[in-house]
């Protein structure tokens, strides 16, 4: 009978990946509503990445350990996975949804006849069974979710849905190694490198005014300029402005793009993708502008303009102006 | 080489977005439809691939007829036929599900790519692609932003977190999930929208059950919990709005 939760830990050229912790605490706060043991499992070639987690309160650490495992594949990924939990046999498979886990998380359940529930941010034990909670519409609308079938369920968590820092400290979890099997690799990777170093460094910024889609025309960028140099503070933009070419890529805001938290955070057109917020929802005050009273990113706001932002930025640069004498 | 781009319909971005009496799904009578974005720019790769290396580009979608639209749009921009999955119910059929149904659809193909967007912006789910593959055995890559099928192997370019990208080689055929802004995306023209015309939809009935394979579901859609208290301000009087906020960033957030 499948018992226990297990969670993935995802790790990059020897450095854990911080919504891994996040991920934890998501398996933890399961564990304890559902009283179920918690194991932590990392895939490698050795069992160097485990020890990190023998910190954490988990019941055991499972460091599977393959050649195949030096870099990541989603082939080498999911065998390795299937075959640990083929051997678990848990009632629960919980993971970061990071863009590595997007890779292979899907292939692994499409194994086992089943689908992630992918990107969840909330998840509830009760008498009935577990709902989890995930976004749709790209932010806009929220929706529980119940799942059926046999064991196991897999779930992947939102970055920002659980706190790494709130996962539970232990006093020493036992590293287990286990020898898996992975079969032929058909992927072959290259180092992974960064474009061209970044001209713009946004995250010292202590003032940003980001434009989205709302701006509609290259034209109507001049608009965003003035007000933020009458703020004076820097442009940036969500995916789809960058993507178009309208301002480079070093501009970008969100999971692709840069990280940032300024003092002031102005959202023009910006309707507000989890990719956006995870990159700029710790601003100290965020505004934002946009026609869509439903829009996401209201969601984040201290200060929220319903309406055109073409009849917003005039104003706004010019009494920003006057204030500022 | 022969392309296959799987492309599907959802709700229209700008759509305000009503929730029905059941609260379990969004009110579909008024809604307008557009393709999924990301779907847009993997049968853009898919037209260069083919401008490049020559073959065929074959677009598969599902759902009612109204993606119809979709198909015809696809055609006008350069595919040369498409087939059509027709259902009322398939525009709702979980990841798991949706992947069985073109796999059905498609195999018979052949074909040496296939192409989808990274994820859809209704459910979100990000894995009818991947699940496809490995239902085809194929290798696939993710969230792919360039591709390069020069030589033996398909040589592709990953985005990874943060601003960090990884090539990746693998053989044909394989699946590919393409992330928006890979390319400009072109515009159809006159000719192409006359020339869509003459192309074969192919209509088929879904082969693999629709329903059933699902192993999650919505229970409850609701509007998300606020984080913060936002202040709207200019009550539906944006410059009025744009006036108080100014003010407001001065005296109580104190930028300036």
């Amino acid at each position: 009978m499948s018992n226990g939760i297990i969670v993935f830990i995802e790790h990059r050229d020897g450095v854990l990946n911080k919504t891994s912790f996040e991920a934890v605490a998501a398996a933890q706060n399961l564990g304890s509503s559902l009283q179920m043991p918690v194991s932590a499992v990392v895939l490698g070639k050795d069992s160097a990445m485990a020890q990190e987690i023998t910190a954490y309160n988990v019941g055991k650490i499972i460091s599977a350990e393959n050649e195949k495992l030096a870099e990541y594949t989603p082939d080498a990924y999911a065998d390795a996975m299937e075959n640990v939990i083929r051997a678990l046999d848990p009632q629960f498979v919980i993971m970061p949804h990071t863009y590595l886990v997007r890779d292979f998380a899907p292939k692994l359940a499409a194994r086992f006849g089943k689908s992630v529930v992918s990107d969840c941010i909330r998840a509830d034990a009760s008498e009935s069974g577990v709902t989890f909670s995930r976004r749709i519409f790209l932010g806009k609308i929220d929706a529980d979710v119940v799942t059926s079938g046999e064991a196991p369920v897999f779930a992947t968590f939102q970055s920002g849905a659980y706190r790494g820092d709130q996962a539970e400290k232990g006093d020493g979890a036992q590293v287990e190694s286990m020898p898996i099997e992975v079969g032929e690799v058909r992927m072959k990777p290259e180092p992974p490198f960064q474009e061209v170093k970044q001209a713009v460094d946004l995250s010292k910024a202590e003032v940003i005014v980001a434009i989205g889609r709302g701006i509609k025309s290259q034209e109507n960028i001049a608009l965003a300029e003035q007000l933020a140099a009458a703020l004076g503070g820097d442009l940036a933009a969500s995916r789809p402005i960058c993507d178009a070419g309208w301002l480079p890529i070093d501009r970008q805001i969100g999971s692709s793009g840069q990280t940032v938290a300024p003092k002031l955070y102005v959202a023009l057109g910006i309707s507000g993708a989890i990719q956006h917020l995870v990159g700029m929802k710790n601003s100290t005050t965020i505004v934002a502008v946009n026609k869509d009273p439903e829009a996401p990113i209201f969601d984040i706001a201290d200060y929220g303009i319903v309406g055109d932002i073409f009849e917003v930025i005039p104003v706004l640069t010019e009494e920003v102006k006057k204030l500022k004498g | 080489m022969k392309i296959i781009v799987l492309m599907k319909q959802v709700a229209n971005k700008d759509a305000i977005l009503r929730i029905n009496k059941e609260a379990t799904w969004i009110e579909e009578g008024d809604l307008t439809y557009e393709v999924n974005e990301s779907d847009g720019y993997a049968l853009e790769e898919a037209l260069r691939l083919k401008e490049k290396h020559g073959g065929e580009v074959v677009v598969c979608s599902m759902g009612p007829q109204r993606v119809k639209s979709v198909i015809k749009d696809a055609l006008a921009r350069g595919a040369d036929r498409a087939i059509h999955i027709v259902g009322d119910e398939l525009a709702h059929v979980g990841p798991f599900a949706a992947a069985k149904i073109l796999v059905e659809a498609i195999r018979d193909e052949n074909a040496d790519l296939i192409l989808t967007g990274l994820q859809s912006d209704d459910y979100g789910y990000a894995q009818t692609g991947v699940i496809l593959a490995e239902l085809l055995k194929l290798p696939h890559a993710t969230i792919v932003i360039e591709v390069d099928a020069s030589g033996e192997q398909l040589r592709v370019k990953r985005e990874l977190e943060s601003g960090w990208y990884q090539w990746y080689s693998m053989p044909r055929p394989a699946l590919l999930t393409i992330q928006s802004g890979i390319s400009q995306i072109r515009y159809a023209t006159l000719k192409g929208i006359m020339a869509a015309k003459k192309k074969e939809i192919k209509e088929v009935a879904p082969a693999a059950e629709s329903s059933g394979g699902s192993h999650q579901r919505i229970t409850k859609i609701y509007f998300p919990q606020k984080m913060k208290q936002t202040q709207f301000l200019g009550g539906g009087d944006a410059k009025a709005g744009a006036s108080q906020l100014a003010e407001k960033l001065r005296s109580e957030a104190r930028i300036f």
